[in-house]
């Protein structure tokens, strides 16, 4: 695995454990405040302000809370999680040994993809080194009352179980499917309890952030989107790979460093993301631009959009856990209308009548997966419109 | 009505994703931020903090469209037809599982709205295989509602029309039909919410999702208990009872045939429904007259058996009693359950059956009945038994398997040969051309007459229970019932709470009547004793009682309990009319208290048919020799593991 190091604050050389180290002398409070001052917000993808979601399960009122570490990593074109677990998997587990003392849980469970299978063992054995260095376990740091252990739980498959509240469905036992929000996990999680879920990589950040002091880690990146972010590159480039950027990266310049000049489209946030065309390679890679919760697939000149669309409304027709109309029957109607545009069959109107179901589906699914599942089938009908209705009547 | 009755709470076994997810109101409505102001179309109004936005906009007369929804369900949020737009909020919200929390702007029929909605229901009539014309629930079916209310004029995104699925027709009950499943899994939330079982579950993902059961199995052979709750529950025609009328008229059309039909007291207290009557609308002496214009030779009322049930139960009840009380016999198995819910016989069978012993031998009142019109009747009008067809009304779908019950043939022939639901009879008169409400009233046939009050009162939860305490408190207090209770009311008994529990102290004990004196030789054992019973509806709540009585708690000091399988009891029962909600349910059973207390006679033992049929027929008595043989029964440990 190929890992590019820029002005990192992942992969930079550091302290081991500096941030428990200093959390440990931090009140509870002043960890969280620190983190909501980072302007750390969350990198699974829906980007929502880390600190603020800490601040919540710290006011939950329960004896037990629960850290979630979502490693579920599912979207396509993801597996920057995958890196961050097999090479940094201390900086993950000390941020969710942060987490536990700044909300109050004692309990962390790393719920791992099942495909990840293999770093299983890996995870377990610094599990238990750490527990050995008092890093995890009982009076962490020496420090009364801070316990906190980790345990790994295997998924087994959907992609659905990225999603926060189906991942907890899954923990408990059940078929992994989303749950009415409100209420939501930081108030009743797993098992009922207040749980917070939160992305592999974002919780080595947050370690970094009590580590490095809020400001230093504010610094980097445009102030809607502080700090860097991980990039898996993947697709029609020279050098694909995991990439440390800062955010606020244009799409332009992040090909230029992975070699994919020529491209004619970037697919940003996977599946589920946007299908930026050439001309607005000037985009910015922010939570207020085009946002990614790290997938970035490259298309060459030679790629027929068509079929990356098909590709990706296959994978949601099979995906989508099957609960809501919109996402189950609409992923499926947009595929079906894939088939007739690739036949050369679909007409305007219909075409018409497709792209207002997609917005009806980004509006009406219950959870983000069939809200953005229709994301990379109108982007490209709206960017590519030409080249997919080259093919009608033809 | 209170919320927690017709709801199962603290459920064990549902999945979060499938049980309520409240935000609990503040218990003092009056406190500071106790009530949170909502807007809704521009109109204004405070609810109770955690009223769903559904709730609040009934509250205020906006009719919101919904499907997945159910009045006795806990909120699912997954079809999305109810979806409204909330200020400052990107996404639709689907207000049926929506609880308000702080204030809210909502607009219901905004374009977004309306076009999401039309959306969606395109969607579901293109999974849906949609065959109006042929199909039981045609003009009574949701589905079609929504798309005549949306507006739908074609199938914008097509249609469905090839079959996926095989009809499953294994269950005496139930008939699964999944072409015309839209997803909306009430069935399943009934299953494994309502009633505890969990026969039901989603399986697949995405576009390959269905219902299935455990492997896919037949319905008929999984632990399904046949309530049809699911049935009552089904917005569209994919769950049907199974329909036995095209028999039925069969019977019916063939001179040589004698064709009775008994009629169970909860239907006439909801056919009217299927004629557009209001909920609760009694149809008695109408019915009778229609179904001897359908051509019925005889027309029974159950309520004779049921009676009869109450005297062989209640005999038992206290044999039980006098060989725990009096002969020190630990094997006397206590608490005595009732056994006339089929539903309910078979979730024990299933779920508890080391507790078999418990159930009363008796049989049910349909089961009582097709064995006594098949020997005494057969014999007073000097039929051939094989020539008479027995037909039972039920409100019930679970009937039609128990009277294929293998051991149902007592009197040596099939006792009942068809279970007929509400449903499927209203269905009868319709193509009859027979137009119920206008009917003139005629009475039941002779020789078993008209029932007693107590009879009646089977249809609804705590029915069984009262009618067996009124005779068991005269026969052993040999007192007047109406000196305990205001016009022989027993009130505690009476109600939706899922589960009661009473405590009757007998202060005196009265000669023993003539009646059971071959049983006893006096009352004087249970004198100062106090007789604890307790009722149960729905089969969560039975289980509720069932885990208590295993811990050894309050339920297992019981003497009696009632058990109905099916939620309000036989007028929630799956075979009666939809749509079914608390409301509905209720009204019903006030149908059926009215009829109680129209009766001169509202006590069994006073019954002068059932004394008729002792002293000519079954000659010894209650629990007598030709009783055992033909009004009692046995049952089966099924277990609840399927290989
Ligand atoms: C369909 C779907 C799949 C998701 N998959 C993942 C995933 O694999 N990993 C992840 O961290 N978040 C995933 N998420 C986002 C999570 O729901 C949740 O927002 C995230 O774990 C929160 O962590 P964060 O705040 O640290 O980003 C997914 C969301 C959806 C709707
Ligand atoms: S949007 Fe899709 S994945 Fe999410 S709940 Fe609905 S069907 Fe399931």
């Amino acid at each position: 695995m190929s890992l590019k190091d820029h002005s990192s604050i992942l992969f930079r050389e550091s302290r081991p454990d500096e941030g428990l180290r200093k959390a440990v002398g931090m009140k509870r409070v002043d960890i969280i405040t620190a983190v909501r001052e980072s302007g750390l917000k969350g990198r699974g993808g829906a980007g929502f302000p880390t600190g603020v979601k800490w601040n919540f399960a710290a006011l939950a009122q329960d004896t037990v809370k629960y850290v979630v570490c979502n490693a579920d990593e599912g979207e396509p074109g993801t597996f920057k999680d995958r890196v961050l677990l097999s090479e940094k998997a201390d900086l993950v587990l000390e941020g969710m040994a942060i987490a536990g003392r700044a909300i109050g849980a004692r309990e962390g469970i790393i719920y791992l993809r099942g495909e990840y299978d293999f770093m299983r063992r890996h995870l377990e054995q610094v599990i238990a080194s750490r527990e050995a260095a008092h890093l995890l376990g009982e009076s962490i740091l020496g420090l009364d009352g801070f316990d906190f252990t980790v345990r790994v739980h295997m998924g087994a498959g959907a992609y659905v179980c990225g999603e926060e509240t189906a991942l907890i469905e899954s923990l408990e036992g059940h078929r992994g499917e989303p749950r009415n929000r409100p209420p939501f996990p930081v108030n009743t999680g797993y098992l009922g309890h207040p749980t917070c879920v939160n992305n592999v990589e974002t919780l080595a950040l947050a370690a970094r952030v009590i580590a490095l002091g809020a400001e230093a880690f504010a610094k980097v990146g445009p102030a809607s989107s502080t700090g860097t972010k991980l990039f898996s590159v993947s697709g029609d480039c020279a050098r694909p790979g995991v990439y440390e950027f800062p955010m606020g990266i244009s799409i332009e310049d992040l090909l230029r460093e992975v070699g994919g000049e020529e491209a004619k489209a970037v697919q940003v946030g996977g599946a589920s993301g946007t299908c930026v065309p050439r001309k607005a390679f000037t985009r910015r890679l922010a939570f207020d631009d085009a946002s990614t919760g790290g997938s970035i697939i490259v298309f060459g000149p030679g790629r027929d959009m068509l079929r990356v669309a098909r590709n990706f409304m296959e994978f949601f027709d099979e995906e989508s856990c099957g609960q809501c109309t919109p996402c189950r029957s609409g992923n499926r109607v947009l595929l079906e209308g894939i088939g007739k545009l690739e036949q050369g069959c679909c007409s305007l109107s219909h075409l018409q009548e497709l792209q207002a179901l997609g917005e009806t589906m980004q509006l009406a699914s219950k959870c983000g997966l069939g809200q953005s599942s229709p994301n990379a089938f109108l982007s490209i009908v709206e960017h590519f419109k030409d080249e997919i209705l080259a093919r009608q009547g033809a | 009505m209170n919320t927690e009755s017709r709801m199962n709470p603290d459920t064990s076994r549902a999945p979060v994703s499938q049980k309520p997810q409240v935000v609990n109101a503040r218990a003092d409505e009056n406190a500071v931020g106790a009530q949170v102001r909502v807007s809704i179309d521009g109109q204004e109004i405070k609810v109770p903090l955690g009223t769903t936005i559904l709730d609040a906009a009934k509250r205020l007369g906006v009719h919101i469209p919904t499907l997945c929804h159910h009045a006795d369900l806990c909120s699912a949020g997954l079809c999305r037809v109810c979806v409204v737009e909330v200020e400052g909020q990107r996404a639709l919200q689907a207000s049926c599982a929506y609880p308000i929390t702080s204030p809210l702007t909502i607009k219901t029929h905004t374009r977004k709205v309306r076009n999401a909605r039309r959306h969606i229901v395109d969607l579901m009539l293109s999974e849906h295989v949609g065959e109006c014309y042929t199909c039981s629930r045609s003009n009574n079916c949701e589905l079609q509602s929504l798309a005549k209310e949306m507006g739908v004029v074609n199938f914008r995104f097509g249609q469905r029309t090839e079959r996926r699925h095989q009809t499953d027709t294994s269950s005496h009950s139930v008939v699964r039909n999944m072409d015309k499943c839209v997803l909306c899994r009430r069935c399943v939330r009934t299953c494994i919410d309502l009633q505890e079982v969990g026969v039901l579950e989603a399986c697949h993902r995405g576009s390959e999702t269905t219902i299935e059961t455990f492997r896919d199995k037949p319905l008929g052979e999984v632990v399904c208990i046949n309530c049809g709750q699911c049935i009552n529950r089904c917005p569209t025609g994919a769950l049907r009872a199974n329909d036995p009328t095209e028999e039925i008229w069969r019977h019916i059309d063939n001179p040589g045939k004698h064709v009775v039909i008994q009629t169970a007291p909860a239907p006439r207290a909801a056919i009217g429904e299927c004629f557009g009557c209001a909920p609760g609308t009694p149809m008695t002496f109408e019915m009778n007259s229609a179904l001897r214009l359908c051509g019925f030779d005889k027309v029974f009322d159950t309520n004779f058996t049921a009676d009869l049930t109450i005297l062989e139960e209640g005999t038992e009840l206290l044999l039980r009693l006098h060989r725990a009380l009096v002969q020190g016999d630990r094997e006397a198995a206590l608490p005595q359950f009732t056994s006339c819910s089929p539903g309910w016989v078979k979730y024990l069978e299933h779920f508890y059956p080391d507790y078999i012993p418990n159930l009363s031998s008796a049989k049910s009142p349909q089961q009582m009945f097709g064995a006594v019109i098949k020997t005494y009747y057969a014999q007073l009008h000097e039929l051939d038994p094989k020539d008479i067809v027995t037909v039972a009304l039920m409100p019930c779908s679970a009937k039609k398997f128990e009277c294929n019950r293998p051991e149902m043939v007592d009197s040596g022939f099939k006792d009942v040969d068809y279970g007929l639901t509400t449903r499927e009879l209203a269905q009868m008169f319709k193509e009859a051309g027979i137009d119920l409400p206008n009917l003139p009233h005629s009475d039941f046939d002779d020789p078993f007459g008209s029932a007693t009050g107590s009879g009646v009162i089977f249809g609804a939860t705590g029915g069984v229970m009262e009618a067996a305490l009124r005779t068991v408190i005269e026969v052993v207090c040999g007192v007047q019932v109406e000196n305990l209770f205001d016009h022989a009311d027993i009130i505690p008994v009476r109600g939706f709470d899922g589960i009661r529990y009473v405590e009757l102290p007998i202060r005196e004990v009265g000669p023993v009547i003539p009646m059971f004196k071959h049983l006893v030789g006096d009352w004087d054992w249970l004198k100062g004793a106090t007789l604890k019973v307790a009722v149960a509806h729905g089969t969560a709540n039975a289980k509720k009682v069932m885990d208590d009585i295993k811990a050894g708690g309050r339920f297992s000091e019981c003497h009696f309990i009632e058990f109905m399988g099916c939620p309000g009891g036989c007028i929630g029962g799956g075979g009666q009319p939809i749509p079914t909600s608390p409301e509905i349910r209720a009204a019903r059973a006030k149908a059926i208290y009215g009829e109680d207390r129209s009766y001169k006679i509202r006590k069994s033992h006073e019954n002068p048919a059932v004394l008729e049929l002792y002293e000519k027929f079954l000659k010894e008595g209650p629990c007598g020799h030709l009783s055992h043989k033909l009004l009692h029964t046995h049952y089966t440990a099924r277990g609840a593991f399927m290989a």
